[in-house]
Parts: structure tokens; C-alpha cells; sequence
């Protein structure tokens, strides 16, 4: 329709108008304002296509925004510590530490570790802080963005993906005194180990995908977030972390049914020794994990128009 | 550009009174929404209501509608809705374009970093990309004013430049429809001016508006339809003057019949009594006169009169002196006398106001009397503002 037949008063106002518009136009993005967004009640799982579609589409547009956020809280983080990056590493050397000497006094009966005790200990501390990161990571970065979340529209993919962000980042950090640990226990290098980063990033994925999958409900209640260190707490006694994978009947369970164990063996196996005998157990939790990181995504983003409502309702 | 940008199609939201159940609906709607059913917001569970009910409008490039009503009336709601924040429970909303909501400014500051680095978290936020920040980046200092504080923490910031700050950059989005929850209404009055510029120039664009206010100044000024929102229900308004009409009847309701606020009716010495007010309805250029009797055992003298007519709903001055504006001392002498206030020629556009009448001893030593009076001004169709005008027409 010309514009023209919709005014017909103020002719001579409106055609300036119009004239501003048309520069106006010209700069604007045409294929998204021909595409309409449209709110329903119905639920998406309904329209499985357009769902993942704009999830995949929504994952690509918050890249830029991902970085930003992570850079804010990087710089804010740091900018606010004398410390700085010390904190990143040295609990896990702690408790570490605390470990190797218990086990050198005999206060704690660790069975006999095929490598050196103190990097065997050192190696699986500083690989399950990276495992709790990961698993916190999800809701603390969708918690801090409550106030963003309830006012803006923003790609929900950029929380997690700025969550993924940090995660990697400390991850880089441990790398380091990882490093350090291997050189200074002149431990042998191999080409296993950028296997190992394979691994390591499996721990991750598993990690943020059961950390994602708590989101949507601990978005709505605290207790997820009260009961989660608890949680680690009691899980981290139940991995082989400290001590090397149990091999007697009922406790040999702790191998195959918690799924962190596998991959903090392997991954502390491959860093040391750069070999590992079974692969088989890493294939089923990497399928697991992607599976679990699949149904979490899916939920996180279907839930969270709902979360924002009850948050500020 | 398409020519209609926004479609709402009867878009009904409920919400839960009490937060444990609104809690555990949003777990069970999580649960229904992910195994794909749709029944379950049909209907109001226990401890519903509905907040918005089948609201339906059209927005057409270059339209601006307000949104008005009372605190909680479903406003922001809609705004939310229309912004994709939260899904309506039913209905219809199409949105042709990008969507920008004002509805918080500054969102994602944090408040360690300065405000340069602020722009650019904001700015992504607001999906600017950095390349888009970088071209804008003097345009927004400029328009923030804020040159020499860009490099201080935003935590250093009063809160007043946090908001200019985040304005700034808002303004610097160019979208197709913007939604403003009244956010307008900060800084001061050199920065509100420039606010409603920068919405101006957007609107000259060709910016599809809708507005959240209750100053039905603003409202009036910037928008040419409206939408009256109450209880859930809602009235669609294509003459703003007279949504304004109807909004200020809300408040004016009830209280026009209420009970005078007596705070102070004289004291041991002296008391008043047969307070009159005479006429229940004004319409501009009426007269009315304050009668009272009082009868005091001592002398009051030089005493002050304050008279004050204030709106109901706003809490604007419509008019106020005490009796040393006219030069007129008046002296309270003992014994039983009347004082009457005579108030001529009105001018009040309102029909829901209070007069407020005070009386105090010599300087304001001691409070004698205090009434607030709800009163009925007769207000103009076809009009806003506060006063009355005699206007006199003429094509030559």
C-alpha cells in the first residue's frame, strides 16, 4: 500500500518524515524486520525443528556478547584482588599437600600409586577443582545475570557460553602449575597428553552439563545451591582423587558408577604415564555427557521465560 | 519495513499471589512445557488472577501508544510480554522488527569497571557489536555528558549519572519498536528534555512507541493512542485526552464522597466547628467560599491561613498561599466568630482534587486547624493539564 493513501492531512509533514525514514531504512538489517517473532503460549518442545534452529542460531548471535561478559567479570574479578590468579590454584595444591602429607606420616593407609604419590595427588586435586568448577559454573553465571535476565532480552547461550569461557580460562591457569608440578617432580613428558586434553575436556563437558541441568530448578529455589557443596564434598571422597581407583568388589562400584571417576583416572594417567589401557569407559560417558548437555540445554532454554516470570512475579 | 510492527491478538497473563506456589506452578509449567502439553494455562489454578485478559491492539509504524494506569495494573507486564521476557498464558503476540525495551537502564554495569568499559558491556547487552560501540562510542559521552568521570568505576557515580550513562547508550540503539517503562522520568530536567528529544527523533523515524507512564504530561505529548489498563481489564483509547479523562477518574472515584482527613480541629483554647465547603462541583470559572465557625478563650492574633489545592493522584501543587500573599493580617479575637475564605474564579482542570487548609499562631508556632477537603473540579473534555484556560478561537 503507497503511504500516502494512509495520511491525508499534514501532507508536508509527513513527507519529511518519510524521508528520514527511508535513510533510516536503508541502514537497518532488512531480512530480520521481515521476519516475525511471535509469542505464544504453546510449548516449544511442540515445534522441535524451529527450536533447536533458533537455539543453534541464538548460540551463534551471543558469541560476541559470551566474550564480553566474560571479560567483565575477568577484569572485574582481578581488578578487585591483590591475589589474583593465586586463587585459582591453590586450593586444590592445598588440599592436595594436606594429602601427601597425610599419606608420608601412614595417618591415612592410601594403597600403593604406580606414580609418584605427591603428583599422582596434586594431578587429581587440581583436575577435580576443575571438575566442581565446571558443575557450579552453569547456575552461578545464570544467577548473577538475574537482573539482565528479568529486564533485556539477550541470547540465553551467552551465560553459558561466558560460563564455558571461565571455566577454560582457569583451566589455563591450572595448565600452568600443572606444568610446573611435572617439571618439578621431573616427570616424562609424551604425546599422550594432548589426549589428555581430550579428556579434560570431557571433564568439563560432564561437568557443565549436570551443572546445567540443575539450573532451571535451582533458578526457582536456593536449595540447589545449599545442597550442591555438600554434594561435591561427599562425591569428592567418593572419586578416586586422592587415592588410586579401588579394585576390591563393593567399592570397585566406584569406578564404573560414578562417571567422574573414569575420566580423573584417565585424564591423571595420560597426563603422567601419556598411555591408558581402556578407552571404552571415556566413549559411553562422552555419549552420556552429550546426551545429558543436550536434554539440560533444551530445558534451560524452554524454562527460562518461566523462571523470569516467577523471579519478578 | 513492514507497515505493521507489532500485532497483540487477545494475550492474557496470570499471576500467583503467594511465592511458594507461584514457586511450584513454575516448576509444573517447566514440566508441562518440556513434555510439550499446552492445557495447563487455560484455566486459574489456586491463588491466580488474571493480570492482563485478552488484550488485542495493532502498532503501525510511527504509532505510539501509552500504557496507562494504576501501580500493578499489568503495564510492565505487557511490556515484558511484548519484549519476550515471559510467554503469555494466551493469545497471540507478532513482532515485525527489532525490539528495543527501556525498561531498566544500565543493565549488566558492573560496578568496579569505569564507565567506558560499562559502554561497551551495555552495549552488548543491547546487541550492539564492538564495531557498532566503537562508531558510537563519542556520540554517547557526548550525550551522557559524563567526559571526565569516563574513566572512574561506575560505583564512584552518582545515581543519577548512572542512569545518563545507561540512557546514553539505549538512545543509541536504533530499533524498529521501543518500549519505555518510565524510565523517562530521571535526571534532571536539562537531561529529560534531551531524553524526549532522542524519542522524538526515533519517532521521526518511523519508531513504532509504546510508552509506560504516569505523567499524562508525557503521556499527552508524545503518544496518540492509549490503552487504559485496570483489574485486568482494559479500555483502547484512540483520543489520548480522553484516556487521560478516564485515568484520572479512577482516583477520583471514592474519594470525592469520602470522609474530610481531620488532623487538627483546634486545641483547649480555641476550637472550630460547622466547617463549610458549599458547592460539591466546580466547573472552571466558579466561585466558592470556606465558611467556619470558631470559638476561642484568648486572642489569636497575626494568625496564618494556608491554603493549598492539591491533585489526588499526583502529587502536583495545584495552588498555594497563606493569607500574607493577599497582605491581609487576620486576627482570631477571643469569643465566638466565623472566618470565611473566598476563593473566586477557579481555574482547575482536574475533577479530582483536595484543598488543604491550615491554620497556625504566629509564626507557625502552634497548629490551630487542619483540614484536607476532597473536592470536585469540573474538568475540560479535550484537555490535560492542571489549569483552565479561557481560550477564544478565531479564523480570520
Amino acid at each position: 500500500m503507497p503511504f500516502g493513501q494512509r495520511y491525508s492531512s499534514n501532507q508536508h509533514l509527513k513527507h519529511e518524515k518519510y524521508k528520514l525514514r527511508d535513510r533510516y531504512m536503508t541502514q537497518m538489517p532488512q531480512k530480520d524486520s521481515f521476519q516475525p517473532i511471535i509469542y505464544t503460549p504453546d510449548s516449544q518442545m511442540r515445534t522441535p525443528v524451529r527450536l533447536v534452529r533458533q537455539t543453534w542460531r541464538d548460540l551463534k548471535d551471543s558469541k560476541r556478547l559470551a566474550w564480553r561478559l566474560f571479560l567483565r567479570d575477568f577484569s572485574a574479578k582481578y581488578r578487585q584482588s591483590i591475589l589474583g590468579v593465586f586463587w585459582a590454584f591453590v586450593p586444590p595444591i592445598l588440599v592436595g599437600l594436606i594429602f601427601i602429607v597425610l599419606q608420608s606420616r601412614k595417618i591415612i593407609n592410601i594403597s600403593e600409586t604406580d606414580i609418584p604419590y605427591p603428583v599422582f595427588a596434586l594431578v587429581g586435586t587440581t583436575l577435580w577443582q576443575l571438575f566442581t568448577e565446571s558443575l557450579n559454573a552453569p547456575l552461578i553465571s545464570v544467577k548473577a545475570a538475574k537482573p539482565i535476565l528479568s529486564k533485556i532480552k539477550i541470547p540465553y547461550e551467552a551465560l553459558l557460553l561466558s560460563a564455558f569461557y571461565n571455566v577454560l580460562f582457569n583451566f589455563l591457569i591450572k595448565a600452568i602449575v600443572l606444568a610446573g608440578i611435572l617439571i618439578f617432580f621431573k616427570v616424562k613428558l609424551t604425546i599422550g597428553i594432548l589426549l589428555a586434553l581430550l579428556a579434560i575436556l570431557l571433564l568439563i563437558l560432564l561437568g557443565i552439563a549436570i551443572g546445567l541441568l540443575l539450573t532451571p530448578i535451582g533458578m526457582l529455589y536456593t536449595d540447589i545451591s545449599s545442597g550442591l557443596p555438600v554434594i561435591i564434598q561427599l562425591w569428592f571422597f567418593l572419586t578416586p582423587v586422592v587415592y588410586p581407583p579401588p579394585k576390591s568388589f563393593p567399592f570397585s562400584l566406584l569406578g564404573t558408577l560414578n562417571p567422574v571417576s573414569p575420566i580423573i583416572t584417565a585424564s591423571r594417567d595420560l597426563i603422567t604415564k601419556g598411555y591408558i589401557t581402556n578407552f571404552q569407559p571415556l566413549f559411553i560417558i562422552a555419549t552420556l555427557s552429550i546426551i545429558i548437555l543436550a536434554i539440560a540445554w533444551l530445558a534451560y532454554r524452554i524454562s527460562l521465560p518461566i523462571i523470569i516470570e516467577r523471579m519478578s512475579a | 519495513m513492514p507497515d505493521t510492527l507489532v500485532i497483540a491478538d487477545k494475550v492474557s497473563k496470570k499471576f500467583c499471589r503467594t511465592l511458594k506456589r507461584s514457586l511450584w506452578y513454575g516448576v509444573k509449567d517447566i514440566g508441562s512445557e518440556f513434555v510439550g502439553r499446552n492445557n495447563s494455562h487455560k484455566d486459574l489454578r489456586k491463588n491466580e488472577f488474571w493480570a492482563l485478559r485478552d488484550i488485542s491492539f495493532t502498532l503501525k509504524s510511527g504509532d505510539t501508544l501509552a500504557l496507562i494506569g494504576r501501580n500493578g495494573a499489568g503495564k510492565t507486564t505487557l511490556l515484558r510480554m511484548l519484549n519476550g521476557l515471559i510467554k503469555p498464558d494466551s493469545g497471540r503476540i507478532e513482532i515485525r522488527g527489532r525490539v528495543q525495551a527501556l525498561i531498566s537502564l544500565g543493565a549488566g554495569f558492573n560496578p568496579i569497571l569505569s564507565g567506558r568499559e560499562n559502554i561497551y558491556i551495555n552495549g552488548s547487552v543491547l546487541g550492539l557489536s564492538k564495531p557498532e560501540i566503537d562508531g558510537k562510542f563519542d556520540d554517547i559521552v557526548d550525550f551522557s555528558e559524563l567526559h571526565e568521570f569516563i574513566d572512574t568505576p561506575v560505583q564512584n557515580y552518582s545515581s543519577g549519572m548512572v542512569v545518563r550513562l545507561g540512557f546514553a547508550i539505549a538512545a543509541h540503539v536504533s530499533p524498529d519498536i521501543l518500549l519505555v517503562d518510565e524510565v523517562l522520568a530521571v535526571g534532571d530536567w536539562g537531561f529529560q528534555r534531551k531524553c524526549f528529544n532522542k524519542v522524538g527523533e526515533l519517532r521521526k523515524k518511523g519508531t513504532a512507541i509504546i510508552l509506560v507512564s504516569h505523567s499524562m504530561q508525557v503521556v499527552s505529548t508524545f503518544t496518540d493512542k492509549a490503552i487504559l489498563l485496570d483489574k485486568g481489564n482494559h479500555t483502547y483509547f484512540d483520543n489520548v485526552a480522553m484516556a487521560i479523562n478516564e485515568y484520572n477518574k479512577l482516583f477520583s472515584e471514592g474519594t470525592v464522597t469520602s470522609d474530610v482527613t481531620k488532623i487538627c480541629q483546634g486545641n483547649d483554647k480555641i476550637k472550630f466547628y460547622d466547617v463549610d465547603i458549599g458547592k460539591a462541583r466546580m466547573p472552571p470559572g466558579n466561585s466558592f467560599s470556606i465558611r467556619m465557625r470558631f470559638s476561642s478563650s484568648i486572642d489569636y492574633e497575626d494568625v496564618q491561613v494556608d491554603t493549598k489545592i492539591i491533585c489526588n493522584s499526583e502529587p502536583d501543587i495545584y495552588f498555594q498561599a497563606t493569607n500574607k500573599a493577599y497582605n491581609k493580617r487576620l486576627d482570631l479575637k477571643k469569643g465566638d466568630h466565623r472566618l470565611e475564605i473566598k476563593v473566586e474564579n477557579i481555574q482547575i482542570n482536574n475533577n479530582n482534587a483536595l484543598i488543604s487548609i491550615s491554620i497556625w499562631a504566629r509564626k507557625r508556632a502552634e497548629v490551630l486547624f487542619w483540614w484536607r477537603i476532597p473536592l470536585e473540579f469540573g474538568a475540560i473534555n479535550y484537555s490535560v493539564g492542571k489549569n483552565a484556560l479561557n481560550m477564544i478561537y478565531q479564523v480570520d
